[in-house]
């Protein structure tokens, strides 16, 4: 998805927009969900699946969109996710 | 191609055999453990000559999740058991993370005393407005008019400022921040590790189980008061900084300054030969 911009930037195209991957560690999750609230790309939504404590893990839905911007790793009170830069 | 990357980057410094940890969903705690955590691995110390201690209740287990030296006293003591530790070997690097019952209510009066020692400690105190561990009773944080189990018409009680008693106290490095501003609360407590003498860092953070469950106040609905209410004013008079999580939330590091630390007095009053 691109941004909403009211004009194009003049740097538009020098500009590298960084990539990452999400990784959710199912068993840890407790599903507060902060992750999939606070993701300012909205690459994360909640799983339908349970983990072995019954609890329901997010999925990468746009895992496209995702800027390797760490915020769901450093909300996260369990440890549970975390992003790394993509390999292109 | 995806990547595959090995761990969690904070796995290093936990005892993941013990993960998860015993903290509710949604409990902010882990979050400011995370913070934590990371600022030691950001700050560059030796961390092989740093601790963690804590006291009792549900902040207090953080000593038992890190991989360092760690230290978990009886309820209330943590800054005597730091200062001991300071004490005998000035070399270390002693973090107090615990909660607010723990250090205002039952420890209040260890915590006054080191911040006017001036002892070298970085206290990070976790504020969830009341006793999360023993069935969400009203603490000495508790906002007027909040529910607790023991306030159930609301809180007649005016809660302390805690930013301001630990500088009326003598703490030279306070600081306010959320467990929403992520970013500015590591920073602020790599700040507060490299900072000399007694520092302080308060973290809000929800209680969904005790304290959140009571004033219909969801998870997120706590992140989100954090979001509307929050004011950063860096460098402001402790005096000023407003808590009221229904109207204003004042952020920031307030105070940071230098003075003679603890054993930097004891050795010029008690040990002039050794220290010139």
């Amino acid at each position: 998805m691109t941004a909403k911009l009211w004009r194009t930037p003049l740097d538009a195209a020098d500009i590298e927009v960084t990539r990452g991957v999400v990784h959710i560690v199912e068993e840890r999750c407790k599903g507060c969900g902060y992750c999939i609230a606070f993701c300012p790309r909205e690459v994360l939504e909640l799983g339908a699946h349970y983990n072995a404590k019954g609890y329901h893990p997010p999925i990468a839905k746009r895992m496209e969109a995702c800027v390797n911007c760490h915020y769901c790793e450093i909300i996260c009170p369990d440890f549970a996710i975390f992003s790394v830069a993509a390999q292109s | 191609m995806k990547a595959q990357p090995a761990d969690h980057p904070l796995n290093g410094l936990l005892r993941t055999e013990r993960i998860p940890h015993i903290w509710c969903p949604g409990c902010g705690i882990g979050t400011a453990f995370s913070a934590c955590l990371t600022a030691l691995l950001n700050s560059g110390m030796d961390l092989t000559k740093t601790a963690m201690v804590s006291g009792i209740g549900c902040s207090g287990r953080a000593a038992g999740y890190v991989k360092l030296d760690s230290y978990h006293t009886t309820h209330g003591r943590a800054i005597p058991f730091a200062t001991g530790m300071k004490l005998a070997k000035p070399e270390l690097n002693l973090v107090v993370f615990s909660g607010d019952g723990d250090l205002f209510a039952i420890g209040g009066n260890h915590f006054i005393h080191g911040a006017r020692r001036n002892v070298d400690l970085t206290v990070v105190c976790v504020n969830n407005f009341n006793y999360g561990m023993t069935g969400g009773q009203a603490a000495a944080t508790t906002p007027t008019y909040a529910k607790t189990t023991t306030t159930p018409l609301g809180n007649p009680d005016t809660p302390f400022n805690l930013p301001l008693l630990a500088y009326a106290a003598g703490a030279t490095f306070v600081a306010r921040w959320t467990i929403l501003h992520n970013r500015d609360l590591t920073r602020c407590l790599e700040e507060a590790l490299a900072h000399r003498g007694f520092s302080f860092v308060e973290v809000l953070a929800p209680c969904p189980t005790g304290y959140g469950r009571r004033n219909r106040e969801k998870p997120l609905d706590a992140l989100h008061l954090y979001q509307e209410h929050a004011v950063i004013r860096n460098g402001a008079s402790p005096i000023e900084v407003e808590l009221d999580p229904k109207r204003a939330i004042t952020l920031g590091t307030f105070v940071q300054i230098q003075r003679a630390t603890c054993i930097d007095m004891y050795d010029k009053v008690c040990r002039p030969a050794v220290a010139l």
